[in-house]
C-alpha cells in the first residue's frame, strides 16, 4: 500500500487537490482510502465518500490535531492495509504551523496557495520545510510572474522539494502530481517509523485547562517575551 | 564558484556579495550579523535549542542550504540550447491516432485553435510536462530530437517553458517596479536594476495607456498587466519555449508584443481565436476532440488580408477611444 501524508494551512486546497488525484488514480483502477484529521469539524469526509473511496475521519477537539494524528495514524495505516487499499492518503490541516504530521521515509506533501501572501512560506514550520512535494494551488487567480515569485519563496525554505502548481478546481497539473504519487513509499505498517520533526512540548497550565490570566496561574513550561529588547536606544 | 567556497567565506562578505544567503538563513528565523567568522563556523555554532524552537533540525538546515546553493549556481549556468521541439502525435479523446510528427524551431509562432474543451490547454500542458506517452493524449515531446533529461520536468532553474496564462491578476501588495525587481531577484539575473528599467519601458511601449513605475500592480488595467507580463517574459525568462493561453487582446499592441517575443528566439505556441494573431503565426494547429486534426500553414493570400484586418482593428480602437473620452457614436462614417 502506498501511503502519503498531505498537510497544509486551512483552506489551502488540500481536499480539492486530493479529489483530483483520486479521479486520476481511479482512472487507473486503483483502490483508495483517505483519512481526514481536523480539529472541530469537517465535511471533507462526505466529499471523499461521494467519490466512492474508503474514508475515516478523526476530530481532535481539545488536542493539537497533529499530536492527535501521531497517536492514531498507525492504526489508520493498519485499517487501510486490511481493507486492501492500494493508496492511503491522510489529510490534516496544519493549524499551529509548528507541528507537522510528516514521517521519515513516508512521502510527505504540503499544499499551500498562491493567495496566502509572500511571507507565508517563511512562517510555516516543518510541515512545509520538510515536505518532499510542495503543491501550490490557486494559480488561476494570479499572473504567472506572481506564481513564479511565490514558488521562489517556497523554494527558498525548502530547496530540495519538488514544487508543482496544481489547480484544485480544473485539475490542471493533477495528472502530473499523480504520477509522483505512484512513486510514494510502499508500506504495510508504520511500526518503527519516526516523525520527521519533534512536536513542541505543550505542557503549561493552559494545556491542562487553565483559563485565568495572571502570573500565579502559570505553571510548567512557560516562556516570557522580552519586552525590554531594543527599547534602550 | 563551487559550493565549498561559500562555506569558507566570511559572514561579512556573504552579507555583501551573496545577499540571497542571508535571505535564506533569515527565512528559517535565524539571525545573521556581519563578522569575520566563516559561514561554516556560523553553522557549526548555531544554538541547537534555538533550531528546535524554529522547527528545523541541524541536519535539515545544512541539507537545505546545500540544495539552495546548488540551485543558485545552476541559475547562473547558461540554459542548454534548444534547436528544435518535436511533437509526436498520440491519440484524440476517442482513441483515434493523430499520426503526425511536428518539428518546431526557435523564432516560429504556432497558433492553436479549436472550440472550448477541444484540448488546447492539454496540448500546452503536454509540452510543459515534456510528455512521454504518460498523459491522457499519449503524446511524446522531444527536445533536439531526443528524449530530454527529466530535469526539465521539475526544476525551477531549467524551466523549458514559460507560460503566459489567461489570468493576469495580482494579489501582492507591491508597486510595478517592486514587483518586477522581486521577480528579477528570484531569477538572480545580473544587473537587476537595468533589467527592471528595461521591462517597465518595454511594457509602456506595449500598453495602450502609460503607467508609472510606482503604480501598485493591483491597480494596473487589464492591458497594462498583460503588457507588463509580456515584457517580463521576454526580458527575464531564459526558457526557450513560450506558451500563451488565450491572451485577451484589448489594450495592448499585439504585433509589437509578438515581435518582442520572437526576437528573443523563442518557440512560441499560442492558443488564440484572434484573427490578427492567428495570421501573424506561421502555422495553425486545429484541435478537435482532443487531437491535432489539421495543420494550416498561413498562406500569402491570408497574410495579405492582415492589412485589412489591422485597419478594421484600428477603427474599433478609435471608437473605443472616443467612448473613453466621453464622445458619442452617432457618426462613425469617418473612422
Ligand atoms: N480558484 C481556485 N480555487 C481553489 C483551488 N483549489 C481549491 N480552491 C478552492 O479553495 C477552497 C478551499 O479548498 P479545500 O480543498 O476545501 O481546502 P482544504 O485545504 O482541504 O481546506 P480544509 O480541509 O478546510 O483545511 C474551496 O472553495 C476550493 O474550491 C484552485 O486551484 N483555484
Ligand atoms: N487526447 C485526449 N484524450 C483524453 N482527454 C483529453 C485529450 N485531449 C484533451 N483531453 C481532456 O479534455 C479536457 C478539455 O481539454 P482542454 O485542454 O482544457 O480544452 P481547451 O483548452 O481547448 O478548452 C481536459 O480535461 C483534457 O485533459
Ligand atoms: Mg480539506
Ligand atoms: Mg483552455
Ligand atoms: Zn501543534
Ligand atoms: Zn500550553
Amino acid at each position: 500500500m502506498r501511503f502519503l501524508t498531505i498537510s497544509g494551512p486551512p483552506s489551502s486546497g488540500k481536499t480539492s487537490v486530493i479529489l483530483r488525484v483520486i479521479e486520476a488514480l481511479q482512472a487507473r483502477e486503483k483502490k483508495i482510502g483517505v483519512v481526514k484529521f481536523d480539529c472541530l469539524l469537517t465535511d471533507d469526509d462526505k466529499l471523499y465518500a461521494k467519490k466512492g473511496v474508503l474514508v475515516k475521519k478523526g476530530l481532535s477537539g481539545a488536542l493539537c490535531p497533529d499530536h492527535y494524528f501521531v497517536s492514531n495514524i498507525e492504526s489508520c495505516v493498519t485499517w487501510g492495509h486490511e481493507n486492501n487499499c492500494e493508496y492511503l492518503i491522510s489529510e490534516s490541516a496544519g493549524l499551529c504551523n509548528r507541528c507537522s504530521p510528516h514521517i521519515k521515509e513516508i512521502t510527505a506533501v504540503c499544499v499551500i496557495d498562491n493567495l496566502s501572501g509572500i511571507g507565508t512560506p517563511r512562517k510555516i514550520g516543518p510541515m512545509l520545510k520538510s515536505a518532499d512535494i510542495v503543491v501550490i494551488t490557486k494559480g488561476d487567480i494570479v499572473s504567472q510572474a506572481e506564481r513564479e515569485v511565490f514558488a521562489s519563496r517556497v523554494k527558498q525554505v525548502n530547496p530540495g522539494a519538488i514544487i508543482m502548481n496544481v489547480n484544485g478546481i480544473t485539475g490542471q497539473g493533477a495528472f502530473e502530481l499523480t504520477s509522483l504519487f505512484e512513486d510514494a513509499s510502499d508500506i504495510e505498517t508504520l511500526k518503527g517509523k519516526v516523525l520527521r520533526f519533534s512536536m513542541p512540548a505543550a505542557l503549561c497550565s493552559y494545556c491542562l485547562g487553565e483559563t485565568r490570566i495572571g502570573e500565579e496561574h502559570q505553571t510548567g513550561n512557560i516562556r516570557k517575551m522580552d519586552l525590554q529588547e531594543g527599547s534602550a536606544e | 564558484m563551487n559550493i565549498s567556497e561559500f562555506f569558507l567565506t566570511s559572514m561579512a562578505d556573504i552579507l555583501v556579495d551573496h545577499p540571497y544567503i542571508e535571505d535564506f538563513l533569515t527565512s528559517f528565523g535565524l539571525i545573521v550579523k556581519p563578522s569575520d567568522d566563516t559561514l561554516q563556523h556560523y553553522l557549526d555554532n548555531l544554538d541547537q535549542d534555538n533550531l528546535e524552537d524554529l522547527g528545523v533540525s541541524d541536519e535539515q538546515l545544512r541539507q537545505s542550504l546545500d540544495d539552495f546553493l546548488t540551485g543558485m549556481l545552476a541559475l547562473s549556468d547558461p540554459m542548454d540550447k534548444v534547436e528544435s521541439l518535436t511533437i509526436i502525435g498520440g491519440h484524440d479523446k476517442s482513441g483515434k491516432a493523430e499520426n503526425l510528427e511536428l518539428n518546431l524551431k526557435p523564432g516560429e509562432v504556432i497558433c492553436i485553435v479549436g472550440p472550448t474543451g477541444s484540448g488546447k490547454s492539454r496540448l500546452l500542458a503536454d509540452i510543459e510536462w515534456v510528455a512521454q506517452g504518460d498523459t491522457p493524449t499519449s503524446r511524446k515531446i522531444l527536445i533536439n530530437g531526443q528524449v530530454p533529461d527529466s530535469k526539465w520536468r521539475f526544476s525551477t532553474e531549467y524551466k523549458l517553458v514559460a507560460q503566459l496564462s489567461q489570468n493576469m491578476n495580482f494579489v501582492m501588495d507591491l508597486s510595478a517596479e517592486e514587483f518586477i525587481r522581486m521577480h528579477a531577484e528570484s531569477r538572480l539575473v545580473t544587473d537587476p536594476e537595468k533589467k527592471v528599467a528595461q521591462i517597465l519601458q518595454q511594457a509602456n511601449e506595449l500598453a495602450g495607456e502609460q503607467f508609472a513605475p510606482d503604480t501598485p500592480v493591483t491597480s494596473l488595467s487589464g492591458g497594462q498587466s498583460r503588457a507588463l507580463m509580456i515584457a517580463d517574459m521576454a526580458i527575464l525568462s531564459k526558457s526557450p519555449i513560450a506558451l500563451i493561453d488565450e491572451i485577451e487582446n484589448a489594450g495592448i499592441d499585439r504585433k509589437k508584443a509578438l515581435d518582442l517575443l520572437v526576437q528573443e528566439e523563442k518557440i512560441i505556441l499560442m492558443a488564440t481565436h484572434d484573427p490578427i494573431l492567428a495570421l501573424m503565426g506561421d502555422r495553425r494547429l486545429v484541435i478537435k476532440n482532443g487531437g491535432i486534426d489539421k495543420i494550416i500553414e498561413s498562406s500569402e493570400e491570408e497574410r495579405k488580408n492582415l492589412v485589412t484586418l489591422e485597419k478594421l482593428d484600428n477603427k474599433l480602437l478609435a471608437l473605443r477611444n472616443r467612448i473613453r473620452t466621453g464622445d458619442t457614436l452617432e457618426h462613425i462614417e469617418g473612422v
